[in-house]
């Protein structure tokens, strides 16, 4: 070895670059240079007296020619002398020498010892630099210029000024500054200003929002599927001081077997009549079962379930809302003063109302006390829901050609909660339950219109419409379509 | 220091809607926990003039001890719901805490929230309230505040409510980045046996709406037209895995038959958890994680390695290996096309084989262009040398015929740390990749 060592100081990709540019004209093998990092070092005074050691060079360097490279490399060069290692300038070097020494595709050969090593401080960087885009956390502090973000984040590598552009480009409405023990970077609107590192205790230690981003946290995860490995390895625990959330993990471990206990425990919870309809019974079982069905809180105020009536083989089956007063009384459904409005028009159209199977989408009367009378109330969605498997049950036994359903509670326990009465109505549509399915106004409508003498002339009308489906509906029992 | 409240999601009977912002946001999220999707990728919207952009790839913002990601603030409008679908905790007849946020609060907190860089945007989903068309303004509101006074440059995921018109869906596709139908089940018989008021139809109508509209903005611009874009990172679906004894056979045809006809993104499956007040009709148990992962890595191999839904599975071993991933499992049960030559096999090949992944692969294929791929290789390429090498010839090794027919191959080749299962299992459900 004849050749002297070079001494090389270098505190950027820019002075590695050039450099490194005059070392390769002047045919200084790799191994002849002692590339020294200059880099680190918080305090910049120190850095500062390190930083002004030149490199030396060989006695005659001749004028600066251009030198080819790959595209690829010079690409890929600047992101890993973000590397915290100080190996990275001999390995890049090193690399340069033998892409312009006869090996010019030497970056597609995946398997070469330095390209892997340099495919792995690259993929180093690109992690460390994602973590920097995910882990910053800025809180908002004001002063004489206004509102201003500022966070402070401890990277292992020298990214900041390779992640900035990000932020800038991301949040460029805001006035921000993140600091990192390396250097600090901040950005006023207009342009990015890079000063030097700074310790954590310079940044803001809360921020007005940070409660509700726990809140957000800490129920945002399904405590049933618990795999704190997986979260370790994405979140490293030297970002967690920076990162409010982390405080609350150890609250959320301690929570979640209490939590999975009562989403397991709450599974049997009646909420609804399913767990009351015996599975092999006939209409008769049903009706039995039904009587003491505890389906949903209806069943405490009312008299008696009201179950379905009418042949068992019928092949129509109305439906209704619910059981009014009378039909509380007496336990059978449609006979009070709407029922016997329906029992009429059913039999002015030439529907007997005895072949009909009648029934209701809830089984409970579900009433307001006013001083001296039980007041009809809607039964709610969830009732309806609770309800629901009997009307099923009943459906199945009967297997009807035709549903009449009366307002829109049973058009849409049949439908599905989309279906809209006032345009729908009068069409015969075909669903799991029966081939024909029709639905119109409950006759209780046309009652309570009547009442209200302002209405009148809705009423007739509600009772022509009424009239006209059922008689529409009444056409096709007598000739079923082929 | 406030108090932070986790949710406490059970309290049988108390049917008070929560108020303040805290504790509506506390049952909001814990109501969103159950959907999979998290992604926030595939879309790029200019930053200037605004806050926020989309630069194709997503970002994990942070993780919980659940080991999926938060990316994007992940809530319900509201968990009100008219509906009565059995695996669903929001259902009409569930007990569980209801609580409904304004149009303006989720965009403040969206807002709020990106600022300070917790998220990358905002995935916005509902309980059905009155009907799926004031639910979907309601969603589309959000949006349209977001980006039209805001000038909201960040990530938008609607999920789009099934049987609403189709003006709104338009709508919701010109703010939003992502769209998603869920499919719920995956088969129309689990459908009707679990979710008999949701329609299949009415699901599917809703995606090929939003799939020629896509088709629609594509065509302009290869016309040169400039049309306003439409939720350009696509939409995607989810269904619940484990509720009903559906096999992996049917779901992945599923799937693929959504991909095709639909053009979706991607499928999310998410294993069935166990829920507050349940049916009686589901199971109490989960399916054991490594299924949805499972799953998730034979999508990952249809979409991007070439395979066949039906190739993964047989009618005979209709549901995948839960001890091996799918590539490997196939492997195994087609010997006979193995070994290959790592030097000569075609792309499509050494897709196929196991402890090669697509990087691996691409490395390949440039590598062997200039220099003969030795067994010495194989790991600086990527490769599981333990699992790919009785599959391949190397340059200076043939593994010879024998090896391949051995009956412990399974053995031989199996992933040595069980351990890590748990790791890809995280890994595979935010992306996916085998
Ligand atoms: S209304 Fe229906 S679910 Fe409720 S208790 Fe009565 S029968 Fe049961």
């Amino acid at each position: 070895m004849s050749t002297s060592n070079y001494h090389a100081p270098v505190h950027s990709f820019r002075s590695w670059r050039d450099a490194a540019r005059r070392y390769l004209q002047a045919g200084v093998a790799p191994e002849n240079i002692r590339w020294v990092d200059r880099r680190s070092g918080a305090n910049q005074s120190q850095q500062d007296l390190f930083a002004s050691g030149e490199p030396d060079f060989p006695p005659q360097t001749p004028p600066l020619d251009t030198i080819n490279v790959p595209s690829s490399f010079l690409e890929i060069a600047p992101t890993v002398a973000c590397h915290r290692s100080a190996e990275c300038w001999s390995l890049l070097y090193r690399l340069l020498w033998r892409l312009t020494h006869s090996e010019k595709h030497l970056l597609m050969i995946a398997s070469d010892p330095d390209v892997v090593r340099l495919t792995r401080f690259e993929k180093a960087i690109r992690r460390d630099s994602h973590k920097m885009k995910a882990f910053v956390r800025f809180r908002r502090s004001v002063d004489d210029l206004g509102e201003h973000y500022i966070a402070w984040h401890r990277p292992d590598h020298f990214i900041l000024r390779h992640t900035a552009p990000f932020f800038r480009r991301r949040f460029d409405v805001m006035r921000w500054t993140i600091m990192t023990p390396d250097e600090s970077c901040h950005f006023d609107g207009d342009k990015l200003i890079f000063g030097a590192g700074m310790p954590r205790s310079e940044a803001p230690n809360e921020d007005e929002l940070e409660p509700l981003w726990k809140t957000y946290y800490a129920n945002i995860f399904n405590p049933a599927r618990i795999k704190l490995d997986a979260m370790r390895a994405e979140m490293p625990k030297k970002h967690w001081p920076t990162l409010p959330e982390t405080e609350m993990i150890g609250s959320m471990l301690r929570e979640a077997p209490r939590r999975v206990d009562q989403m397991i425990q709450t599974t049997n919870t009646i909420s609804s009549a399913q767990s009351f309809v015996p599975e092999h019974a006939s209409i008769e079982g049903l009706r039995l079962a039904a009587s003491k069905c505890q389906g949903c809180s209806l069943c405490q105020s009312a008299t008696q379930t009201v179950f379905g009536h009418g042949p068992a083989t019928a092949s129509v089956v109305v439906i209704g809302e619910q059981p009014g007063d009378q039909e509380d009384v007496t336990g059978k459904p449609f006979v009070g003063p709407a029922g016997q409005l329906l029992r009429e028009e059913l039999m002015s159209v030439g529907i007997d109302p005895e072949s009909v199977y009648m029934t209701n989408a809830v089984k409970h009367f579900k009433f307001t006390r006013s001083s001296k009378r039980r007041l009809h109330k809607k039964p709610s969605a969830r009732e309806v829901a609770a309800c629901r498997p009997w009307l099923e049950a009943e459906l199945k036994r009967i297997k009807p050609a035709q549903i009449l359903c009366l307002g829109a509670t049973a058009a849409s326990a049949i439908h599905g909660p989309n279906f809209r009465l006032t345009q729908q109505r009068g069409a015969f549509i075909s669903t799991r339950f029966a081939d024909q399915t029709f639905a119109t106004y409950h006759p209780s409508a046309i009652l309570r219109a009547e009442q209200t003498s302002a209405q009148n002339e809705t009423a007739s009308q509600i009772r022509d419409l009424f009239h006209r489906d059922l008689k529409a509906f009444a056409s096709h029992i007598k000739a079923p379509p082929a | 220091m406030r108090r932070v409240s986790i949710a406490t999601t059970v309290s049988s009977g108390n049917f008070l809607p929560a108020t303040d912002l805290e504790s509506k946001l506390a049952i909001l999220a814990d109501a969103a926990k159950y959907d999979a999707s998290c992604a926030s990728s595939g879309s790029k919207r200019e930053s200037r003039g605004g806050l926020g952009s989309t630069e194709g790839m997503g970002i994990c913002h942070s993780y919980t001890p659940d080991g999926r990601c938060v990316s994007l603030l992940k809530v319900l409008l509201t968990n009100v719901c008219i509906y009565d679908c059995q695996y669903c905790v929001n259902r009409v007849s569930s007990d569980t805490p209801r609580a409904r946020m304004s149009v303006e609060e989720v965009v403040r907190l969206t807002m709020d929230f990106y600022r300070r860089n917790y998220i990358e945007g905002l995935f916005l989903s509902s309980g059905i309230i009155r009907s799926s068309n004031y639910t979907m303004d309601q969603l589309v509101q959000v949006a349209k505040t977001l980006r039209d006074r805001e000038n909201f440059r960040g990530y938008i995921h609607l999920k789009t409510i099934p049987g609403a018109d189709e003006e709104l869906i338009e709508e919701a596709g010109l703010y939003a980045d992502r769209l998603s139908v869920n499919i719920e089940l995956p088969t129309l018989g689990d459908l009707q046996q679990l979710a008999p008021e949701k329609k299949r139809d009415e699901i599917e109508d809703t995606m090929g709406q939003i799939k020629v509209r896509r088709d629609e903005v594509d065509a302009d611009k290869k016309n040169g037209l400039r049309p306003p874009r439409f939720a350009p990172a696509g939409q995607s679906t989810q269904m619940i895995v484990g509720a009903t004894p559906t096999t992996d056979r049917d779901i992945l045809a599923t799937s693929s038959t959504l991909y095709q006809t639909h053009r979706l993104r991607r499928v999310y499956y998410s294993a069935f958890s166990p829920i507050p007040h349940a049916d009686s009709r589901l199971p109490g148990q989960a399916p054991p994680l490594v299924r949805e992962h499972r799953l998730y890595q034979a999508d990952w191999l249809i979409r991007f390695y070439g395979f066949d839904a039906g190739e993964l599975t047989s009618d005979e071993q209709a549901n995948l290996s839960l001890e091996l991933d799918p590539k490997h499992a196939w492997a195994l049960a087609h010997r006979e096309q193995f070994p290959i030559d790592i030097n000569l096999a075609a792309r499509e090949m050494l897709l196929r084989v196991p402890g090669i992944g697509e990087r691996g692969v691409k490395r390949i294929l440039r590598t062997r262009k200039h220099h003969a791929i030795r067994d010495e290789d194989l790991s600086r390429l990527g490769i599981v040398y333990r699992r790919a090498r009785p599959f391949i010839i190397t340059a200076d090794r043939h593994p010879g015929p024998l090896m391949i027919d051995r009956a412990d191959l399974i053995e031989k080749t199996r992933p040595k740390q069980r351990q890590l299962m748990l790791f890809d299992a995280a890994d595979s459900a935010s992306n996916g990749q085998v």
